[in-house]
């Protein structure tokens, strides 16, 4: 099987401004095409352990990046993403290119996936067990995940979508690069020694962000379900110590509602599904500051 | 040049086919249903013909996403039926539901699938103030607030300006006919109301008589300018044909029907266009009887090479370099069918230099 690191530099870039590449991200085929190099510097540095599918295959999304082609571009270049050709977005700033690629292969994910119950929520395995982390922005989620994936010895199965299959109530990884927001590039820069990270970009609506290269072996496993096990709704709180509470199954229902994507899309389905979650999973809630004790505490649990 | 005859054409007349598709192919022909805003209908007329379960899996979960949002729509929809309803029981008429709604409220082939983004209904034109006012007072709020507006609804059109809901949000338009006030034809909406039938089950609710809906269907996908949904509404047309022409007698009124509303023009060319790119199958004595309602034969090749690219899904697979330019034409004559010349000139002059020039105003 071809994967992105088995071309080079070059090719790769060739190949996305010709006829683009036909990623394989877990369950999903993407379509990439673009010219822009940043774009070519974030794929062959953070999905170099991914297969290439064929190109005469079937992709469930097909994405550009391209530079519009407005007066603005002589003055600050922007970057647009085409949906099948179609604009959903406004376009951003060019340097941003490889994060709106990010945003937008979630995007695409979240709002067509659904055959899915998708949690915006941090979803990690071990023992074959999955621990959902479901959380707002900014309290700490990704942080953890990258910490509880690069030094803990979980499997990332993602970092921002949780797929609940709804047949059978099992965990589909989506395994791709994790997004660090603004003081937690330098923390996990520094926790996690050797971990493969693109060039952070600032000034976007969420400050400067940089993503991590999610670990080849999980890449690797991508096809392989979990059984939900925990969840753990995370704060990050400065200077607190750690603290975890159980939390009621109603109070764990109703927090974990509120961070999904298509509750409501999904109906009686839906409902059914997340009851289903929160019945086969203990719920807690989790106060931390440091991250060695937050990974004893997750070791704790899955040796629980 | 890209091709005239799109796989989504060939997939929607002989759905069975489809099973011999290879996985680019089934690539292609979901990005041209998903442009047409199909996608979940596609999914619907395979299973209804047996082939869902022999399709590559990917290309099965794709429509079955689809179909997800398709089924929410519909309950939504059901329960805004019921809204507005309740908001003009006290009205003492039927409401009588238009296009998408009618097909959801009535269970018709159409519904399966089918997004739409406002509800149409038909009240009767003395009693158009007094539904406006129920609905104001069930929350739904009038949108086009500039006085040109207000003036083109209330003067030229067939509609009050769209109402929304101030909630939900939904949207809803309350026509008094089927075609603006200055279109030169003019199908009585009485007629239209007299024959409108029951919904089974939901005496308070009714829908256009079997020929009236079809006429209905092809004088608005045929005399509108816009065609982001035309595949979509000709294979409404396709359905519903399908649907009531099992009872020979609905064939048997057709014709009549449309020369007794005015319509047979527009009849003529959704009876042409369905069985052209859809395969759809009229019996030969509709055929003769309506062939009198055609366009001069020089016409008729315009409209052919028009209508041919403008029902196509806007998609860069789809059509040739020609197709704009008959987007850009039917749109002109839309206008042009809507309103008798020197009105049109004034509208749309309004509508290029005025309406810009005071919205700048109200910004600054």
């Amino acid at each position: 099987m071809l994967t992105v690191g088995q071309l080079s530099r070059a090719e790769l870039g060739r190949r996305l401004a010709g006829a683009g590449i036909r990623l394989g991200t877990g369950r999903f085929t993407t379509s990439l095409r673009s010219a822009i190099p940043s774009v070519a510097d974030g794929i062959g540095l953070l999905y170099a352990d991914y297969p290439l599918r064929p190109d005469d295959g079937f992709a469930d999304f097909h994405l550009q990046l391209t530079r519009p082609r407005n007066l603005r571009r002589w003055l600050g270049p922007q970057v647009t993403l085409l949906y099948d050709g179609r604009s959903l977005f406004k376009p951003l700033p060019l340097d941003q290119a490889f994060p709106m690629f990010e945003w937008g292969l979630n995007w695409c994910v979240s709002s067509r996936a659904n055959r899915y119950l998708i949690v915006h929520a941090a979803v990690i395995e071990k023992h074959g067990r999955a621990a959902i982390l479901p959380a707002p922005p900014g309290s700490g989620k990704s942080t953890l995940c990258a910490a509880l994936v690069g030094r803990g010895g979980w499997r990332l199965l993602s970092d921002e979508l949780t797929l609940l299959r709804l047949d059978d109530g099992a965990i589909v990884p989506l395994p791709r690069p994790v997004s660090l927001k603004n003081g937690a590039i330098d923390v996990i820069r520094d926790y996690v020694p050797g971990s493969v990270m693109s060039r952070p970009v600032t000034d976007t609506v969420k400050g400067t962000v940089a993503h991590v290269k999610a670990p080849s072996a999980s890449v690797a496993r991508a096809a392989e379900v979990a059984r939900p096990g925990w969840i753990v709704f995370p704060r990050y709180v400065p200077a607190a110590a750690l603290q975890s509470e159980p939390l009621a199954r109603a109070d764990t229902f109703m927090q974990l509602a509120g961070n999904c994507f298509n509750y409501s899309l999904l109906g009686a389905e839906g409902f059914t599904a997340l009851a289903d979650l929160v019945d086969a999973s203990a719920g807690f809630r989790f106060t931390y500051s440091v991250l060695d004790e937050a990974l004893a505490f997750f070791d704790h649990l899955a040796a629980g | 040049m890209a091709p005239l005859a799109p796989l989504l054409l060939h997939a929607l007349r002989a759905p069975a086919d489809t099973v011999a598709l290879a996985d680019a192919d089934w690539d292609l022909l979901l990005r041209q249903a998903g442009a047409a805003n199909l996608l979940a209908t596609l999914g619907y007329i395979l299973a209804e013909h047996g082939v869902l379960d022999r399709i590559p899996v990917p290309a099965r979960d794709q429509l079955a996403w689809a179909q997800v949002l398709a089924r929410r729509h519909r309950q939504a929809v059901r329960w805004e039926i019921r809204l507005i309803r309740l908001a003009l029981r006290e009205l003492g008429l039927p409401t009588i539901l238009l296009k998408g709604a009618a097909y959801c409220a009535a269970g018709l082939p159409p519904a399966q699938g089918r997004l739409f983004s406002d509800i149409d209904i038909l009240v009767p034109e003395t009693h158009l103030a007094e539904a406006e006012a129920a609905l104001m007072l069930a929350g739904w709020a009038g949108t086009h607030h500039d006085a040109y507006d207000q003036r083109y609804y209330r003067e030229w059109m067939h509609e009050l300006p769209p109402m929304q809901h101030t909630r939900r949000e939904s949207m809803i338009d309350v026509h008094h006919a089927i075609l603006p006030r200055t279109a030169a034809a003019r199908p009585d909406s009485a007629l239209l109301q007299a024959a409108a039938v029951a919904v089974p089950g939901e005496p308070a609710l009714r829908v256009l008589a079997p020929v009236d809906m079809v006429l209905h269907s092809a004088v608005h996908l045929f005399t509108d300018g816009e065609f982001n949904n035309g595949l979509r509404d000709l294979v409404d047309l396709q359905r519903l044909l399908a649907h009531y022409g099992q009872d020979a007698r609905f064939w048997a009124r057709l014709v009549p029907r449309a020369h007794e509303l005015e319509l047979a023009r527009p009849l003529f060319y959704a009876l042409r266009y369905t069985a052209l790119l859809l395969g759809t199958e009229v019996p030969p004595a509709v055929s003769a009887d309506i062939a009198a309602a055609a366009p001069s034969p020089l016409l008729l090749r315009l409209m052919d090479e028009l209508f041919r690219r403008a029902l196509l899904p806007v998609h860069d697979s789809c059509g040739d370099r020609f197709s704009a330019t008959a987007r850009g034409l039917l749109y002109l004559r839309g206008n042009w069918l809507r309103m008798p010349p020197l009105l049109l000139a004034r509208h749309l002059l309004h509508k290029a230099f005025l309406s810009p020039r005071k919205a700048r105003q109200e910004a600054a």
